[in-house]
């Protein structure tokens, strides 16, 4: 590490406003080559922002932008690749129809007189693969891979520019820990070649096993850097989170009852095989895994979203065969999807109709004579969850995206249901509604219902859940009660670490 | 490999049709009746393959019919106005209003984002509505055009009109284009996933610009070829033409949702349709069963490739497993 040369990459006073909410505010940062810089902040603190501004997809309003000493602005992802940046995002940058070799050249095709050049296209992916020891079919077309897979594909598109800089945006959260351990390989073998790595995860123990230096993000701001050596994990998190954190999870002490809902067996042709678990009465049941393990799938299979699932579902004693969301609904199951924006909540439609949409067939057919109980059931759940709206008629869109996610609840408990399926109910919302949502669904079970907890945050599985089922590839790993594992066990039984061979072929 | 076997099998559709019809009436396969039926299949092959690009892109271009009649009816005119100009300048005109007809798409589908269907379906009403204001709604008909003009595309050289050399060079080209230009792959990539295309670079904005471009000026030389081969310009031509194009490239199993679709896809599908076109009034099928047979074609080739793409879902159990014992955990 050779700390004092001078900066490759330095911005300074990056500011970004997105329809006068202030995403970046006066943002500074510098990563020097050959360094492995931490990004580090809270969900909605700017990360992301940043790398797109950093990669040309958002136009900064104010600040400066300066690679190798040269002032620079970019206007358009290309721009920014041109001059040397490449990034890994977090959204996967997939094309599924188009095979590996081209998903990884997109866009820059090598050509030989004008015409793409698809020999060079293949060796070159191939030595890409080869460099970074993973096998991957080049010519498999990108819809037949799995997620880890994808996310190689992926890595091997920032390494194959020869970039001066490479923005890793959470690459982690869905490889096993022996894919981890691979990238961070990767990782080292780009700040050993003088290539500067923005590395942008939430995991601590990654950012100290691989990162230099450190800088930190709050609300959009800047708050501190520096280098890693010199700060401990405590201090950095009180830095990240802004106060002393304690995170309290308010699990209500509720004795689980009868059994509600048993899934036996329960598997489909590509997405899970053999899951059975029970869930009790007034019971939270965790569902932890990678991204990408199958877990949503499983929920939405039970939810009646996707056909050519089999298995047993016993509700309340009685085998129930649920093809449509609509039986699933008439069977006391709600499911709060994790994409809020498409599956959860109608956007341009008022708070209003958003929470009486499921139950409109109990309301009435013809809704002019029936306008004021739904007005009175709307207002109830929007009391209930403390929603933050100026009425009841403002649409979805206009709110934040935590107030968004209380609406979404506020319908699906609207149909009354005995099991409510949350999927990553507190993905990126801010801290102050987090803490809402889980009061909330500790409320929930002291009223006698029953939630599955689908999540990729271990603290929160881990403080809310009785019972928790890891996920693996598809398969339940294993079931931990509540303080029974440590999060070490929790996290090596949800990357399969205890199987001796590995995936990846 | 699918898709390969999705136009193996269309190909084998095609000639099992030639077969059949030849069976019934032996004139159909006579030399001179598929040589004909050839020079018919070429303007719907042509369109297709313009089209088909369009489509790629996850866009639709419904005013290309209007195109080539605005097109048409131009070239028309200005040869029986001077018939002193040279056939190629007529054709490179009628070229040029298609591309600047087309651009006009193109601009304002790629860079001020509106959605194409609304964007071609108003410009298809705007193009045929100006045939009328040109011609002032008369025609042009044949012996007021030059016979130079009327004679070109039926021209045979070494044994094969004009209209199959061009159709020729437009399906080599198109491959080319498809499968070894930058310009076409990222055409795939914008249809596959557009917010990723944003993010690896590619200039949408630009490409879907010239895609139109490009479709209009091919609906621009098909304009004048129409013209000239049926010896005649009158506001309806090709009315309704838009469809038929559509139908070829659903056929040739073309995906509306964009990203993925082939040349070979694209010729298979207008060979097809026009294979059924000529053969039905051969073995005396009522020219209003036509229209209906079309419609069941297309429905079944829909229902074909939308089985062939139905997913069971994610691949997220391993794969290797299923050949291991299956006993792991």
């Amino acid at each position: 590490m050779n700390t004092n040369t001078s900066p490759v990459l330095q911005l300074t006073g990056i500011c970004k406003r997105f329809a006068g909410i202030v995403a970046l505010n006066q943002v500074s940062l510098m990563v020097r080559a050959g360094e492995v810089m931490a990004l580090i902040g809270e969900n909605g603190a700017g990360k992301s922002t940043l790398v797109k501004t950093l990669t040309g997809i958002y136009q900064p309003d104010e600040g400066s932008i300066t690679l190798g000493g040269e002032r620079l602005a970019f206007a358009s992802a290309q721009d920014a690749m041109q001059a040397g940046i490449t990034a890994v995002h977090q959204e996967t940058v997939m094309f599924d129809e188009l095979t590996v070799a081209e998903n990884i050249y997109v866009g820059r095709q090598p050509c030989r007189g004008g015409r793409v050049d698809w020999k060079r296209i293949e060796a070159e992916a191939e030595k890409l693969f080869e460099r970074l020891e993973v096998a991957l079919p080049v010519r498999a077309r990108v819809k037949d891979l799995s997620v880890a897979q994808r996310h190689f594909v992926e890595i091997a598109r920032a390494l194959s520019q020869d970039a001066r800089v490479v923005i890793l945006d959470e690459p982690t959260a869905s490889l096993s820990q022996r894919e981890i351990q691979e990238l961070y390989r990767i990782i080292r073998q780009l700040r050993d070649a003088g290539t500067a790595v923005i590395f942008i995860s939430h995991k601590f123990d990654e950012i100290f096993a691989v990162a230099d230096s450190y800088t930190v993000l709050r609300d959009g701001q800047f708050i501190a850097d520096g280098a890693l050596a010199d700060i401990t994990e405590p201090e950095l998190v009180s830095l990240m989170v802004g106060r002393s954190v304690k995170e309290a999870y308010p699990k209500a002490a509720v004795t689980p009852g009868d059994v509600v809902l048993e899934v036996s067996d329960f598997s489909h042709p590509t997405e899970f095989d053999n899951v059975s678990f029970k869930l009790r009465q007034g019971e939270i049941l965790g569902f932890y895994g990678l991204v990408g393990a199958g877990r949503s799938e499983v929920m939405q299979a039970l939810f009646g979203l996707t056909s050519g699932a089999n298995g047993k579902v016993v509700i309340h004693g009685k085998e129930v065969r649920i093809t449509s969301p609509a039986s699933a609904i008439a069977h006391g199951i709600a499911y709060v999807p994790e994409d809020r924006q498409h599956q959860g909540a109608h956007l341009t439609l008022p708070i209003l109709h958003n929470i009486t949409l499921p139950i409109l067939s109990r309301v009435g057919f013809f809704l002019r004579g029936h306008r004021a109980q739904e007005n009175k059931i709307a207002r109830h759940y929007a009391e209930q969850l403390e929603l933050k709206a100026a009425h009841l008629t403002q649409n979805v869109s206009e709110l934040s995206g935590g107030n968004q996610q209380k609406v979404v609840l506020g319908k699906w408990l609207a149909t009354d249901p005995k099991v409510i399926i949350l999927d990553e109910p507190t993905k990126g919302i801010d801290i102050g509604s987090k803490a809402a949502v889980h009061r909330f669904i500790s409320e929930l079970v002291a009223k006698g219902l029953s939630v599955i907890l689908v999540s990729s945050e271990l603290p929160e599985v881990m403080g809310l859940a009785d019972r928790i089922v890891v996920m693996h590839q598809g398969r339940i790993e294993n079931v931990y009660a509540r303080g029974e594992a440590t999060a070490e066990v929790i996290v090596a039984a949800a990357s399969g670490s205890e199987l001796p061979q590995e995936e990846c072929a | 490999m699918m898709l390969k076997m999705r136009e193996t099998q269309l190909a084998l559709c095609i000639v099992a049709l030639i077969a059949l019809v030849g069976a019934r009436a032996p004139v159909f396969v006579t030399p001179g009746s598929l040589s004909n039926l050839l020079t018919d299949s070429t303007l719907l092959v042509m369109l297709a393959l313009a089209q088909m690009l369009v489509i790629v892109t996850r866009g639709v271009d419904l005013s290309m019919a209007s195109s080539l009649a605005l097109a048409g009816m131009m070239s028309a005119l200005l040869a029986s106005r001077f018939p002193a100009l040279p056939l190629f300048i007529v054709v490179l005109v009628a070229v040029a209003i298609g591309l600047g007809l087309g651009l006009i798409n193109g601009y304002l589908i790629g860079y001020l984002e509106l959605p194409p269907i609304v964007v071609t379906l108003g410009t298809m009403s705007v193009y045929r509505g100006m045939v009328f204001v040109l011609s002032g709604g008369a025609w042009v008909s044949s012996h007021q055009m030059p016979a130079d003009f009327i004679a070109f595309p039926l021209t045979k050289l070494f044994g094969v009109t004009h209209l199959v050399w061009i159709a020729a060079l437009v399906v080599l080209a198109a491959w080319y284009v498809a499968r070894y230009s930058r310009f076409g792959r990222d055409l795939y990539a914008i249809g596959n996933e557009p917010s990723s295309a944003r993010y690896v670079g590619i200039p949408i904005a630009r490409r879907l610009l010239w895609t139109y471009g490009l479709a209009g000026a091919m609906a621009g030389l098909c304009g004048y070829l129409w013209v000239a081969r049926y010896a005649v310009a009158y506001t309806e031509i090709a009315y309704g033409f838009e469809f038929t194009v559509i139908a070829a490239c659903v056929i040739g199993g073309i995906s509306i949702a964009g990203g993925s679709g082939s040349v070979a896809g694209a010729v298979l599908g207008g060979l097809f349709l026009a294979v059924i076109g000529n053969a039905l009034p051969v073995v005396k099928v009522s020219p209003f069963w036509q229209s209906a047979l079309t419609g069941l074609v297309i429905l079944t080739a829909v229902l074909i490739n939308a089985r062939n793409g139905k997913q069971g879902g994610r691949q997220i159990l391993p794969l290797h497993l299923n050949k291991a014992t299956g006993s792991a955990a």
